[in-house]
C-alpha cells in the first residue's frame, strides 16, 4: 500500500495522465483527513459529525491571507507565506476544537454526534454570511502558499508533500495508540466510569484528543486548500462530514491503516460508480449498507478476519 | 501488511484502467465539453440545457468546420468542487477543445482557473458572476447569457415605467441573491419598504409564511422575488394561498421560467398569471432562429423551452462560429476568438455584440406570464426596456 | 399593526412547529424503544409527499390522497425495518448512521428515478386554498390552520394511545426497560415493526401537509432530518413530551428569528451590518440554541426518567 501510493502517481504524472494525479493528490489528502477523524472516532470511540468544518478551517487559513495580500486589507494575516497559513491553520483548528471540545465532550451518544454536527453547521453558516470571502460562491485561491525547498504549483510536489505527510501521520497515531495516552483513551472507550473509578480525568483525555484530530484534520484543509485553489463552504457542510466518517467505517475504525484504506475505496468507488451512470448513488448507498450489515470491522477487518480468523482487534 | 493484498491488487487494476483508457487527441474531430446538473432537484434545468444542445448539433448536422462533434457531457451536482473535479478531468483527461455550460455562479468560479489556465475557450450557458465581468475578465472566456446584475436592472425601469412607489424584496441569502437584489435597487427609484434575505443552501428555507406576513403589513405596491429552481414553485404557492395577487403584485427575475409554467398551471397557482418578470429573450421572440428553435423544441420535447435551454443552444451555435471561421484548424486559436467576438451566428435572442468583457450587450425586455392558445402557460414580451445594454463590470475588465 | 404582525408569526411558528412535532415524534419512538438512530427518516416523509402526490393527480382530490397515503407510507416504513433496520438494532449509533446515511442515498435515487429530478405540485381544492379572518385585520391562509388542527389531533391522539392503551403501556414498558417486556413474553420484532410504521406514518403525514405548501422534491428529506434532531435532543431523546415541547420552541424561534432578529439588531448596529448579520444569525440560531441548552444540560430539557 505504502509502495503503491508512492509509485502509481509518479508513473500517471510521467505517462501524462495528470488527472489521476489529481485524483491521488485527493485521496491521500483525505486520508489524512480520515486518520485525524479516526483518533476521536476509533481510539475515543466519540463519534464527531461535524469535522469537515476543521477542513473547512485549514483550507481559509490558505485562501483568506492570500486573498488579504493580493487584494490589501487586514495586513495582520495578508501573507503568502506558507508558514502563516499553516500556522493560523493549525492554530484556528486547535482554538475551535478546544471551545466546542469543552461543550461537546459534555454529552455522550447521540448527543454528541449531533452537537459536534451543530458546530459544524454553524461555522458553515458563518462563512456562508462574510461576503468578502466568497459567502456561499467560495474563494478562490490565486496564488498557493510559499514554502522553502518545495513549489506546491508543481503537481508532482504537491502529491509528495501530502505522501509524506500521510505517512507522518499514520506514524503519529501508531505512536499514539501504543503510548499510555492512547491506551488510557481506549480504556475510556470501553468503559469510562471505571476510569475515573481509578482516578483518570477522562475528560481530559478526551479533549486533548479531540483538539489532536482537529488540527490534523485542519492540516488536511490546509493541503486541501492548496490543492484545489478553491475553497467553499460546501466542503464544510454536515454530508461532507459523514463522507469522511464513512471512510473510517468503510476501512475499519480499530485498525491503523483502516481509515488510508477507507478513503481509497471511498475515492475509487465513486469515480469508477460515477464514471457509468448518473444514478451511482443507488449503488453507493446500497454498498454502504452492505458494509455496515457485514462487514463489522470493515474491509480491513474482513481481510485480516479470513486470513487470521478470530484475532479480529489486533492491527 | 500483505493481508491487504487483495486491495492493492483491485487498486492497481484500476491504474492500469487509467492508462488504457486514457485517450489521444483526435484533431479530426471538435470536442465540447458540457458541465450542467444532471443529479439532485436541480437536474431539471440540466436535462433542459441537454435537450437544447442535442437540438442544436442535430441543426448543425453534428459538423462544425467540416469536422464531427464529440459531446461529452459531465455532471456537477450542484456543488462547486464536484464542478471544478468534472471541468478537470474535462480538461485533463478527455482534452477537449472547448468547455461549455454552468448553470451556477459559484461552481463556474471554481472551475474557471482549471479551463483557462489550460488555454481553452470557456463559454458560460448561464451563470454571469460579477467577476468573471469585471476583474477576472479573461481572452478566452465567452457568455451566452448576461451578468446577474442586468436583469434585475431591467426589473427595476420595468417598475419605474408602471408608476410602482414602494417595494418589497425577497431573495435568498447568498451571492447570486444579493447579486439580484442590488440590481434591482440600482434601477428602481421608488422606496424600498422591505427586505428578507431568506436562508439558502443545503437546508433552504422553503416556507415563506413569515416573510409574506411581513411583506403585507408593509403596505407596498408590489414584491419583488428572485428565487430560482425549486424554491420558485414554493414560493409562488404560497403566495398564492396568502391570497395577495391583488394587494401586492408579483415582480419577479429567474423564478418564472418554462420549467416552472407547465408545474404551476399543474398546481393551479393562477396568481401568476399576469405577473411581470424580466429577461433578454422570451420564446415569442420574432426571430428566425428562435422560432425554428422555438417549435423544433416544443416538437420533440412537449414543452416550451427555457431560457437556460435558449442559452445553451447559443453557446454551441458560437462553438460553431468560431470553428467555422477556421475551418476546422483547433490550433487557430487566435483566429477562433475573433470569430466568437463578433457574434456572428444566428442567435435565438437576435442581433447582439460583444462587449470588451465578452458578455453580451443586448435587448432586455419585460414580459407578461399568460395563457397560450392551446392553454398552456408562457410569458410573452411587453416591450424593450433596455436597450443594447452593458454590464456595468465591463468598466473594470482590463480587456 | 404590530401586535397584529404579532399574531401572525405566532401562528406561523405553532404550524412549523407542529409539523417538527410530527417529524420528531417518529424519530424520538424509535430511539426511545429501539434505541435506533434513523438519519433516513426524512426519507419516509419525502416518500409520503411523493405518495401523496401522485394519488392527489390521479384520484383528482387531496383529501382522499392522503387517507390512502399514510397506510402507504406506513408500509414503506414496515418493509424497511424489515429488510434493514431491524438487522441494526443490536449494533452501535455509528452502524445506525452508516446504514441509514446509505438508505438516504438509495431512496433519493430511487425517488429520481421514478418520479423524474423535478418535484411535483400538490394542487390544494378550492376551499382550502384560501384564507380566513381569525380576527378583524388578521388573515390567515386556512391550509395552515388545517396543519394546526390535524398535527394537534395527532398529538392528542398520541398522547392517548400512549398513556392509555394496551399498545402505550408496551411502548412505555419497552423503553424503560427493553429486556424485561420481551422476558414477558411480548412479541418484540412485531412490536418494534409496528412502532417503525408508525413513526413511518407520522412523517409521511408531515411531508403531505408540507407538500402543498412547498412541493414534493427530492432531497427534502435530507433538507428537514437535521433540523429534527436538533428538535429531538434539546427534548431529550426518548422523550415524547420532550419532543412536543421543543418542536414548538423550535418553530417558534425559528420563526421569529427570521421575522424580527434584523428589526432587533437595528437598535444596536448599523443598517448594513444588521442586514448582513441577521440572515445569519437567524440561520444558524437553531443550533447555537442547541449548543447552548446541550451545555447546560446534557441530556435535553426532558429526559426521560429512566434509560
Amino acid at each position: 500500500m505504502v509502495l503503491l501510493l508512492a509509485v502509481v502517481p509518479y508513473v500517471l504524472y510521467v505517462t501524462g495522465n495528470t488527472f489521476w494525479l489529481d485524483i491521488f493528490t485527493r485521496l491521500v489528502i483525505l486520508a489524512i483527513a480520515a486518520c485525524g477523524l479516526n483518533l476521536i472516532l476509533g481510539l475515543g470511540g466519540l463519534v464527531s459529525f461535524g469535522h469537515a468544518a476543521y477542513i473547512g478551517i485549514g483550507a481559509y487559513a490558505v485562501g483568506i491571507p492570500v486573498y488579504h495580500e493580493t487584494y490589501g486589507g487586514m495586513d495582520a494575516i495578508a501573507s503568502y507565506n506558507g508558514f502563516v497559513h499553516l500556522g493560523l491553520a493549525l492554530l484556528c483548528c486547535a482554538i475551535f476544537a478546544f471551545i466546542t471540545g469543552v461543550i461537546s465532550l459534555r454529552t455522550r451518544g447521540v448527543n454528541f454526534i449531533m452537537i459536534t454536527m451543530a458546530f459544524g453547521q454553524m461555522m458553515f453558516y458563518a462563512i456562508v454570511s462574510i461576503e468578502t470571502y466568497g459567502g456561499d460562491d467560495g474563494l478562490t485561491i490565486d496564488l498557493r502558499s510559499e514554502l522553502p525547498f518545495i513549489n506546491l504549483d508543481s503537481p508532482l510536489s504537491l502529491y509528495g508533500l501530502c505522501y509524506i505527510s500521510l505517512l507522518v501521520v499514520v506514524f503519529l497515531t501508531y505512536r499514539i495508540r501504543n503510548s499510555r495516552f492512547g491506551i488510557t483513551l481506549q480504556g475510556a472507550k470501553s468503559n469510562e466510569e471505571r476510569m475515573n473509578a481509578i482516578g483518570v480525568n477522562c475528560y481530559k483525555y478526551q479533549l486533548t484528543a479531540f483538539v489532536m484530530s482537529g488540527v490534523i484534520c485542519g492540516y488536511a484543509g490546509f493541503l486541501l486548500g492548496n490543492f484545489t485553489t478553491f475553497i467553499s463552504p460546501e466542503m464544510m457542510d454536515w454530508t461532507r462530514s459523514g463522507e469522511i466518517m464513512f471512510m473510517v467505517i468503510l476501512g475499519g475504525a480499530a485498525m491503523l491503516w483502516g481509515p488510508v484504506i477507507g478513503a481509497v475505496l471511498f475515492i475509487v468507488l465513486e469515480f469508477v460508480l460515477s464514471e457509468y451512470t448518473v444514478y451511482w448513488h443507488l449503488p453507493f448507498g446500497l454498498m454502504l449498507i452492505f458494509a455496515v450489515l457485514f462487514l463489522r470491522d470493515g474491509v480491513t477487518g474482513a481481510i485480516h478476519g479470513l486470513s487470521s480468523s478470530g484475532a479480529r482487534h489486533q492491527s | 501488511m500483505n493481508k491487504l493484498r487483495t486491495a492493492v491488487t483491485v487498486a492497481a487494476a484500476i491504474g492500469s484502467m487509467a492508462i488504457g483508457s486514457q485517450t489521444l487527441h483526435a484533431a479530426d474531430q471538435v470536442k465540447i465539453g458540457f458541465i450542467t446538473t444532471l443529479t439532485t432537484g436541480a437536474a431539471s434545468i440540466g436535462k433542459d440545457q441537454e435537450n437544447a444542445v442535442n437540438l442544436a448539433l442535430e441543426h448543425i448536422d453534428n459538423k462544425m468546420g467540416g469536422k464531427p462533434v464529440e459531446l461529452i457531457m459531465a455532471d456537477d451536482g450542484f456543488k462547486p468542487e464536484v464542478g471544478k473535479q468534472a471541468t478537470d478531468k474535462l480538461v485533463k483527461q478527455d482534452d477537449v477543445d472547448f468547455v461549455a455550460g454552468y448553470i451556477w455562479s459559484h461552481v463556474l468560479l471554481a472551475s474557471r482557473k482549471s479551463v483557462l489556465d489550460a488555454g481553452k475557450f470557456l463559454i458560460s450557458a448561464n451563470a454571469g458572476p460579477s467577476p468573471v465581468a469585471g476583474k477576472l475578465c479573461h481572452e478566452n472566456f465567452f457568455s451566452t447569457s448576461w451578468q446577474n446584475d442586468q436583469t434585475p436592472m431591467a426589473m427595476g425601469e420595468t417598475l419605474n415605467k408602471k408608476g410602482v412607489k414602494s417595494l418589497y424584496v425577497m431573495a435568498p441569502n447568498y451571492a447570486a441573491g444579493k447579486d439580484m437584489v442590488a440590481g434591482v435597487e440600482r434601477t428602481f427609484k421608488g422606496e424600498i419598504v422591505g427586505k428578507d434575505l431568506t436562508k439558502w443552501g443545503k437546508d433552504a428555507q422553503l416556507d415563506f409564511s413569515a416573510e409574506l406576513a411581513k411583506a403585507k403589513a408593509s403596505g407596498a405596491e408590489g414584491i419583488f422575488v428572485f428565487y430560482p429552481g425549486k424554491a420558485a414553485g414554493a414560493f409562488i404557492k404560497q403566495y398564492e394561498q396568502a391570497g395577495l395577487k391583488d394587494s401586492l403584485p408579483l415582480y419577479t427575475v429567474f423564478t418564472i421560467d418554462s420549467l416552472s409554467l407547465p408545474k404551476l398551471k399543474e398546481g393551479g397557482m393562477k396568481s401568476v398569471l399576469g405577473s411581470s418578470m424580466t429577461q433578454f429573450w422570451s420564446p415569442d421572440l420574432d426571430v428566425p432562429a428562435n422560432k425554428k428553435f422555438v417549435a423544433d423544441f416544443r416538437e420533440k420535447h412537449g414543452t416550451y423551452p427555457s431560457f437556460y435551454a435558449a442559452q445553451a443552444y447559443d453557446s454551441i451555435m458560437l462553438i460553431k462560429s468560431a470553428v467555422d471561421a477556421v475551418d476546422g484548424n483547433l490550433d487557430d486559436m487566435d483566429a477562433m476568438r475573433a470569430a466568437m467576438k463578433k457574434a456572428d451566428f444566428p442567435s435565438v435572442r437576435g442581433e447582439f455584440s460583444y462587449g470588451n468583457n465578452h458578455m453580451p450587450i443586448q435587448n432586455f425586455y419585460s414580459r407578461t406570464v399568460v395563457e397560450d392558445a392551446d392553454g398552456n402557460w408562457t410569458t410573452e414580451i411587453d416591450q424593450v426596456v433596455l436597450e443594447n445594454h452593458q454590464d456595468v463590470y465591463a468598466a473594470d475588465c482590463s480587456l | 399593526m404590530e401586535t397584529s404582525i404579532l399574531f401572525i408569526q405566532l401562528l406561523n411558528g405553532l404550524q412549523l412547529g407542529i409539523l417538527l412535532f410530527l417529524l420528531s415524534a417518529g424519530l424520538t419512538l424509535t430511539f426511545g424503544i429501539m434505541d435506533f438512530v434513523n438519519l433516513a427518516h426524512g426519507a419516509l416523509y419525502m416518500l409520503g409527499a411523493f405518495f401523496c402526490a401522485t394519488l392527489t393527480l390521479y384520484t383528482g382530490s387531496f383529501l382522499l390522497a392522503v387517507i390512502l397515503a399514510i397506510p402507504l407510507t406506513a408500509l414503506a416504513g414496515f418493509i424497511l425495518e424489515k429488510l434493514v433496520v431491524q438487522h441494526l438494532y443490536q449494533r452501535d449509533h455509528l452502524d445506525h448512521v452508516l446504514a441509514t446515511f446509505g438508505l438516504i442515498l438509495c431512496i433519493d435515487t430511487i425517488v429520481h428515478s421514478i418520479w423524474g429530478p423535478e418535484g411535483i405540485a400538490i394542487p390544494l381544492p378550492e376551499f382550502l386554498n384560501s384564507q380566513v379572518e381569525l380576527l378583524p385585520g388578521i388573515v390567515f391562509p386556512t391550509f395552515r390552520l388545517l396543519i394546526i388542527a390535524i398535527g394537534l389531533a395527532a398529538a392528542a391522539g398520541l398522547y392517548v394511545m400512549v398513556n392509555h392503551t394496551r399498545v402505550g403501556m408496551l411502548i412505555r414498558a419497552g423503553a424503560s426497560n427493553r429486556t424485561m417486556v420481551g422476558a414477558l413474553g411480548i412479541d418484540i420484532s412485531t412490536l418494534f415493526s409496528g412502532v417503525f410504521a408508525l413513526g413511518a406514518a407520522l412523517a409521511g403525514l408531515a411531508g403531505m401537509l408540507i407538500a402543498p405548501i412547498t412541493e414534493a422534491s427530492i432531497g427534502m428529506g435530507s433538507d428537514i432530518i437535521i433540523t429534527t434532531f436538533v428538535v429531538i435532543i434539546i427534548g431529550g431523546v426518548g422523550s415524547m413530551k420532550g419532543a412536543f415541547l421543543a418542536a414548538l420552541l423550535i418553530g417558534l424561534i425559528d420563526t421569529f428569528g427570521r421575522s424580527f432578529l434584523d428589526d432587533l439588531f437595528k437598535l444596536i448596529m448599523s443598517g448594513e451590518a444588521a442586514e448582513t448579520a441577521a440572515p445569519a444569525v437567524s440561520a444558524m440560531l437553531i443550533y447555537i440554541l442547541m449548543a447552548v441548552i446541550l451545555a447546560f444540560r446534557p441530556q435535553g430539557l426532558f429526559p426521560p426518567l429512566t434509560r
